[in-house]
């Protein structure tokens, strides 16, 4: 048994929610989630997203692990609305040596 | 304590109003409550509301007098009521919610109840809030036009911020009524003051149409507020939501031929005569 291995990395996640599945498509809903724990996102806490289009979130240097699939809508409930449809996820390591 | 209903003087709901809140999911009543009242809930908000049975009718559920009855009689909040439910709607349930200064978590988004896909009726929340309510106080978050989402409860928790959201900030006095499928939560509290905030859900109990002023029912702005665009819709689901304001809108009015844009229309063309 090996002792465990403490780092000094954490991962932010930052949620963008899109226009369409585009990636480069406008910005309509997001979320932060963040585990320095050095800021606590909550419900309701900004009107403006952080940035205009999921590209502009990759050129400031978040990496994208995850985009919602294209599921074609299910027999018969082809006009009902429910989930935001275009999720990614973004990630960003943070060595909490540096300063924040 | 049966009260037979009274004959209180209603301000009911223009067609325009309707059809915002269809559009929107909520109809909003500013400082429609008088300061003395405001200035006496808080004390009867602390004491607490007495429980209400599920499905009691409003003129039994609270007693003549008392600060909810007097609060559902005045003219503006019992109009709206009337135009939403129609007359002598059920009590589902009621509560006073309070955030300390400085405490609790925000709400996650969440829509009241379960899942309540109902095409041809609604419940509706009143929200009563005594105190002017600021940015720091935390109001209620809620999402314009996310009513006919099909969403189950906090199944929505991972949202936190969406575009054109709307963060509760209002004149003391201020009476909300939510649809109830609205993506909403309280905030958190970052300020010094308590804040209050009285809720009563609704059922209706009779159809739920033409209950309003329908004088203008005609007028443009009607059809302008139910082709209404929230800056959170994604492009193709915010063609879907009109589609969906405009079945509702056919139910609450009888019109089976009302249309936005041609959209239900179209994708219900399916001639059966034959070509000569």
């Amino acid at each position: 048994m090996t002792a465990p291995t403490t780092t000094a990395l954490r991962q932010q996640l930052l949620v963008l929610y899109l226009s369409t599945s585009a990636l480069d498509s406008p910005v309509v809903a997001w979320s932060r989630y963040d585990g320095t724990g050095r800021t606590t996102p909550t419900a309701g806490d900004s009107d403006e997203p952080p940035y205009p289009t999921g590209v502009a979130a990759l050129l400031d240097g978040w990496r994208l692990i995850q985009v919602a699939q294209l599921i074609p809508p299910a027999r018969g409930h082809e006009y009902d609305t429910s989930f935001l449809k275009h999720e990614c996820f973004f990630e960003r390591i943070v060595d909490l040596r540096e300063p924040a | 304590m049966e009260e037979a209903e009274t004959d209180i003087p209603e301000a009911l709901l223009s067609s325009v109003q309707m059809a915002r809140f269809v559009a929107r999911g909520s109809v909003r009543l500013d400082a429609v409550v008088p300061p003395e009242m405001n200035a006496e809930a808080l004390p009867v908000l602390d004491d607490g509301v007495p429980p209400v049975p599920y499905g009691t009718p409003v003129s039994q559920a609270f007693k003549p007098g008392s600060f909810p009855r007097r609060l559902l009689e005045l003219p503006q909040v019992a109009g709206a009521l009337r135009s939403l439910v129609g007359p002598e709607p059920t009590v589902d349930h009621h509560a006073v919610h309070i955030r300390e200064p400085h405490g609790g978590e925000a709400q996650p988004l969440h829509a009241d109840a379960i899942i309540d896909v109902r095409p041809d009726a609604f419940d509706v929340q009143l929200m009563y809030y005594p105190q002017q309510v600021t940015l720091e106080m935390g109001g209620t978050l809620s999402v314009p036009g996310s009513h006919l989402r099909r969403t189950n409860e906090s199944d929505t928790g991972r949202y936190q911020n969406l575009r054109g959201q709307d963060r509760l900030v209002c004149p003391a006095g201020t009476v909300v009524f939510l649809h109830h499928g609205l993506w909403h939560g309280g905030r958190r509290n970052d300020s010094d003051s308590r804040r209050y905030m009285f809720k009563i859900r609704f059922n209706p109990r009779v159809r739920q149409r033409l209950l309003w002023d329908t004088s203008d029912l005609h007028d443009p702005e009607v059809h302008a507020e139910l082709d209404t665009h929230f800056p959170w819709y994604e492009q193709a689901s915010g063609r879907l939501e009109r589609y969906n304001r405009a079945l509702l809108w056919r139910e609450l009015t009888g019109d089976d031929t009302f249309d936005i844009e041609h959209w239900v229309t179209r994708t219900a063309n399916r001639p059966q005569e034959a070509a000569v």
